[in-house]
């Protein structure tokens, strides 16, 4: 559809003339920097490991500088996504920059999906890119490789993709400032949601497991990232897996073979309810 | 033909607020219709639900025989909003590069110079909007509506910022359009313009029609004023009537020197619909 097309690349024309392109790289260099710096750090006061030990010392720190590395990903991303799509239709609509576009014979919703569309390729090129050059590093600085390198990338830039849908289906009804609290918040809720199930599943609290369930059920972009973790260390086991596990900010969790079905179906209704809603709208 | 807007008992509630309380207006193909109403009367609510940014509470709106807002009815209209903005960060060439995208027009290069000429912005079609005084970007508005060339133009007061040159220029471009038959509804308060270029004039108050027509039946014959060798006298006589009068006052052996039917203006028409709906 041509109109998709035109909406999506004047989204992404203005992103480069807006220099949000621009900060997000000197940015992110910044943070890739420091990640290497730490990283380099972390490993050469590691030293060697020794053969008898029962934790691979090696493991331990690539995981957890990289789950680190995981989670700051995942945040930035939301930040990017959010601040592609705050706006887009009702902050966009109260200064009038919505109503000469969406009278075009396009529509309404042609227009929400070409926005979604840029935005979500945006953020979740983004959180794979980070991701990939955090595992670069992480490798080239201390030898460690994750057991499943290309996984976690996925399921990150899902995680941004699914932030991308929650902050556009937010921006049909709340302006851009609430709207922009709101998803942050929520992305915070998603994050506590899942430490509380993973506390829940440790003291084997039923309360706190199902509160984590419903958190990754209902935000799974949590459960996208804690299953990025998993796959991080899926082949390691022993004590090394069981403290890995634990991960750094959060537990891992394997993704269960719903989980993809679901976010994909959680995006697709996500954006067709925020479609809906925007296609009622007085402008 | 079905018309190029019909609209038939349309209603329109913001919460307790009633802004359109059955309004029916046509405009017919060719037609260039003008909407007048004091502030808030409602203008606005209409053409917004002519270009289906608005749902009506009630009655119908139709784009050539398309219910108002479909995409048939969109691809018809080009329209100009009262409050607009274009993004600040596109040049004025793009933004209308980018409204043939969305409009699936292939006039290319020369119709965006032509429209860019026609406003009066040929030399500044580099610059970006926001860079653009509020007037220029209006004038970019008046282009971007007619891009594609559609068969019904929807301009809310679009010479509110234009300096008097520009107001001309829109005003010459209106009749240009009359020309090649394309159909337009235009608000606005600048009583004048309407008088001059709209074959029709439909004056609304409180979301209802108080009085339509054209120009020159709104504007009644008030008298008629004869300059004589006696001085000048006031006649409470219709256009009808002159000859006759002139004639009499020959055989009087008055001397006359000039004869002139008095109209009210628009703005008495205006003004008499207007408080005499709120009194
Ligand atoms: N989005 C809205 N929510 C609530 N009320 C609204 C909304 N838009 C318009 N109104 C109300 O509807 C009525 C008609 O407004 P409208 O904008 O159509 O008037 P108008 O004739 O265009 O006035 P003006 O000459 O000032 O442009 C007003 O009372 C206005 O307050
Ligand atoms: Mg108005």
């Amino acid at each position: 559809m041509t109109g998709i097309g035109v909406i999506a690349a004047a989204t992404l024309r203005e992103c480069t003339r807006r220099r949000v392109f621009g900060v997000i790289v000197v940015l992110t260099g910044l943070f890739l920097a420091l990640y290497t710096l730490g990283t380099l750090t972390a490993f050469h006061h590691l030293g060697k490991p020794a053969p008898g030990d029962d934790v691979d010392v090696t493991v331990l720190a690539g995981a957890t500088l990289l789950g680190l590395a995981m989670f700051a990903t995942l945040f930035l991303s939301t930040v990017v996504a959010v601040f592609l799509t705050f706006n887009v239709l009702r902050g966009d609509a109260e200064q009038g920059l919505l109503q000469p576009m969406v009278v075009r014979p396009p529509g309404r919703v042609v227009f929400l999906a070409g926005r979604f569309g840029a935005a979500a390729v945006v953020s979740a090129g983004y959180a794979a890119t980070v991701y990939a050059a955090a595992v670069v590093i992480t490798g080239l600085a201390g030898g460690w490789w994750p057991d499943e390198a290309v996984l976690p990338g996925v399921e990150l830039a899902a995680g941004a993709a699914v932030v991308t849908a929650i902050s556009l289906a937010g921006s049909v009804h709340l302006s851009t400032i609430a709207n922009g609290i709101a998803v942050l918040m929520l992305f915070g809720a998603g994050l506590v949601g899942g430490l509380l199930g993973q506390i829940g599943d440790a003291i084997h609290s039923d309360t706190l497991s199902s509160i984590g369930t419903i958190t990754s059920w209902a935000l799974p972009f949590d459960a996208l990232y804690q299953a990025g973790l998993h796959a991080l260390t899926s082949d390691t086991s022993g004590i090394t897996g069981v403290i890995v596990h634990l991960g750094p900010l959060g537990g891992a969790q394997p993704a269960g073979p719903l989980l993809a079905p679901w976010v994909l179906g959680y995006v697709l209704v996500v954006v067709a309810l925020a479609g809906a809603a925007f296609v009622r709208r007085d402008l | 033909m079905p018309d190029a807007f019909a609209a038939s008992g349309l209603e329109k509630r913001y919460g307790r607020v009633e802004a359109l309380a059955g309004v029916s207006l046509q405009v017919g193909e060719g037609e260039l219709v003008g909407l007048l109403g004091p502030n808030g009367a409602g203008k606005s609510t209409l053409v917004k639900i002519g270009c289906g940014l608005v749902r009506p509470s009630g009655g119908r709106a139709e784009v050539f025989g398309r219910p108002a807002g479909s995409r048939e009815a969109r691809r018809a209209l080009g329209y100009l909003a009262e409050l607009f903005r274009f993004p600040g960060w596109l040049r004025a060439d793009e933004l209308l590069r980018l409204h043939q995208g969305l409009a699936g027009s292939t006039g290319g290069a020369a119709e965006r110079d032509e429209l860019l000429e026609l406003v009066g912005l040929a030399d500044v079609g580099r610059r970006k909007v926001d860079q653009m005084s509020k007037g220029m970007q209006q004038r970019l508005g008046i282009a971007q509506a007619m891009i594609g060339t559609p068969r019904l133009l929807v301009l809310d007061e679009p010479t509110s910022a234009l300096d008097p040159a520009g107001r001309r220029t829109v005003r010459t471009l209106l009749e240009e359009l009359r020309g090649r038959g394309i159909s337009v509804l235009l608000n606005s308060h600048l009583l004048s313009e309407v008088e001059l270029v709209c074959d029709r004039v439909v004056i609304i108050t409180r979301g209802r029609v108080v009085a339509h027509g054209r120009p020159d039946e709104l504007t009644q014959a008030r008298g008629v004023s004869v300059e004589t060798d006696e001085g000048e006298r006031r006649f409470d006589l219709g256009r009808d009537e002159v000859p006759e009068l002139v004639a009499r006052l020959v055989a009087e052996g008055r001397r006359i020197y000039g004869v002139q039917v008095i109209r009210s203006t628009l703005e008495e028409a205006y003004l008499e619909a207007v408080e005499g709906e709120s009194r």
